[in-house]
């Protein structure tokens, strides 16, 4: 055996040192923001969940209750903490919103990859990406400013409610969906268009029968994200939905979503005190209902992934 | 010149020149196809063979810079008639490509797609027509049982013989096929290369290959195309034993390409 080989084999290059320090650095960052993410979701779901421990709240009547006033009892004694109202509110404009805003996604999304690419890339493309980079305090802005008083002029009501939230939501929701639903439609190959051209499909037979339905799990992705945007979504709600947490009787009367109540609420309650954990249980409903969200693009995108 | 078509033919065309913008790509082609039997056209890569192929169907008229002048009459229509209906013509000129592209439906639904464009036809008439093409694209034995099921899970040979059923399904009276073999392993391509005899005597098929021993294998007529020129068009036997032009005698005996 050649020593001076093997030293030279053996010895730890310049080279491998700087790998493995890259390795070690990524592998800390990873660490890191693994740990922040455990952290987030202990601590919301330790405090959300001593209203149930600590309070003797019945899970039960939080989720189902319709009655929400913390600190109130009713003539029973037992606590008026019925989260229901909000759950519903938080719902309804993001899945109304999202119902509304999809059809104008697909059509401007079609405009731009199919239609018109001149013009889509030329100008919707900035366009919405313009819109994406507003910040939601804006949105609500122009939401108070303008729909709120259009809306009390056309019902006579306030004008704060379900209606003006997903109208605001709708305008901030449809950049989303729709530069998602862009990309779900160029991934189509072009290939596919070719053939169903070439065995005589016209370009709107093209779209809505080949395109369309190739992209269709790209599309429900993209819708998905739109619902978890919504959901999540706080301060332009806020402002224009009246932030009355009672079940809602309708579209144009002041409602309230998880959100909206905790953005209200948390710096007004005491640490500790039963109004106070209520809001960490909210918290922990929107938490979940983000990680469903997210569980669901995963398991599309997987299916995708598969063919 | 080449000669030409001896029996009555499906489609002549005459001084075909294709433009990219101002470059001209096609130097006027002189072509004509019989109404039945395989005509194949080779060339290296770049002499337009696949050009020509895909301005029979007017495939190039997507790509706006592209400009296709000359003589395309298909039974006596032109081609480029600007009252031709794409839709009706592409029906009757089916065209297979390189990739095999089903598209994301089941095999039922692949193979009826043409069919269910515009003219409703029962569904008896569907599944005989589905059945029908896949019989003769040589695939029924394999998806008989399956064809509800996706299209994208069959093997490549699979796929590229289900296009070719998609196009067949129609009725066409040309098939024009882009290289349809050249991503296929030796034993799909085999696979596909059958069925096209299969049904070399029913149809006017154009199939353009790279692939010379293709040519030989399966062609009744082989045209050599190079830079743009139709160089020359005979027998295939005559082609690859016989070739009159120097350009083709080093071409089909590998001196380049």
């Amino acid at each position: 055996m050649n020593d001076e080989l093997y030293q030279q084999l053996t010895k730890k290059s310049i080279s491998t040192k700087k790998d493995n320090f890259g390795k070690r650095l990524s592998l800390f960052a990873l660490i890191l923001i693994g740990l922040v993410v455990f952290a987030i979701l202990f601590f919301v779901v330790s405090r959300g969940l001593s209203t149930f421990t600590l309070d003797q709240i019945n899970p039960f009547n939080f989720v189902f209750g319709t009655q929400w006033n913390p600190g109130k009892t009713d003539e029973a004694g037992n606590q008026l903490v019925g989260a229901l109202p909000m759950i519903v509110g938080s719902f309804a404009v993001t899945f109304l919103s999202a119902l509304v805003a999809t059809p104008f996604a697909i059509g401007t999304a079609l405009f731009v990859t199919e239609v018109s690419p001149k013009w889509g890339n030329k100008i919707m493309q900035p366009v919405i990406e313009l819109l994406v980079g507003i910040p939601s305090v804006v949105y609500g802005f122009i939401g108070l400013a303008v729909v709120v008083p259009a809306v009390r002029n056309a019902t006579g009501g306030t004008g704060f409610g379900i209606f003006s939230g997903v109208v605001v939501l709708f305008v901030m929701i449809l950049p989303t969906i729709t530069s998602m639903t862009i990309d779900a439609l160029r991934n189509v190959p072009g290939h596919m268009r070719e053939s169903a051209y070439a065995i005589g499909a016209t370009p709107w037979q093209t779209i809505y029968k080949v395109v369309l339905r190739a992209a269709i799990p790209g599309i429900l992705t993209a819708i998905v994200f739109g619902l978890a945007r919504a959901f999540g979504e706080a301060l332009a709600v806020q402002m224009v939905v009246g932030n009355s947490p009672v079940m809602p009787d309708g579209l144009f009367s002041p409602a309230a979503t998880l959100t909206s109540v905790l953005t209200q609420g948390i710096g007004n309650t005491t640490d500790g005190s039963l109004a106070n954990d209520v809001l960490w249980s909210l918290a922990m409903i929107l938490l979940l209902m983000s990680l469903l969200f997210n569980t669901i693009i995963r398991r599309i995108a997987n299916r995708r992934a598969l063919k | 010149m080449a000669e030409n078509v001896k029996e009555k033919a499906i489609l002549t065309t005459k001084d075909v020149r294709l433009f990219y913008g101002k470059k001209e790509a096609l130097h006027g082609i002189n072509l004509d196809f019989p109404e039945t039997g395989i005509t194949a056209l080779i060339g290296p890569s770049g002499s337009g063979k696949s050009t020509y192929l895909r301005s029979i169907n007017r495939m190039h008229d997507f790509t706006d810079y592209v400009k296709v002048t000359g003589e395309f009459n298909y039974n006596g229509q032109n081609i480029y008639d600007p009252n031709t209906d794409l839709t009706q013509l592409r029906k009757n000129i089916g065209m297979v490509f390189q990739q095999p592209n089903p598209f994301p439906f089941s095999i039922y639904e692949n193979v009826a797609f043409g069919l269910k464009l515009d003219n409703k036809l029962s569904k008896i008439e569907l599944d005989e027509r589905v059945e029908t093409a896949l019989k003769q694209a040589a695939i029924w034995d394999d998806v008989k049982d399956r064809l509800q099921q996706s299209a994208l899970g069959l093997s490549g040979g699979q796929q590229q013989r289900i296009a070719i059923a998609r196009a067949l399904a129609t009725r066409p009276d040309i098939l024009l096929l882009d290289e349809p073999t050249s991503a296929l392993d030796p034993i799909s391509s085999r696979a596909v290369e059958d069925g096209l005899v299969e049904i070399g005597d029913k149809y006017s098929i154009i199939i353009v290959t790279h692939n010379m021993q293709q040519a030989k294998r399966i062609s009744d007529r082989t045209a050599f195309f190079m830079d743009g020129n139709l160089i020359e068009v005979d027998s295939t036997k005559n082609i690859f034993l016989y070739p009159k032009e120097k350009e083709t005698e080093d071409y089909v005996s590998g001196k380049f390409g």
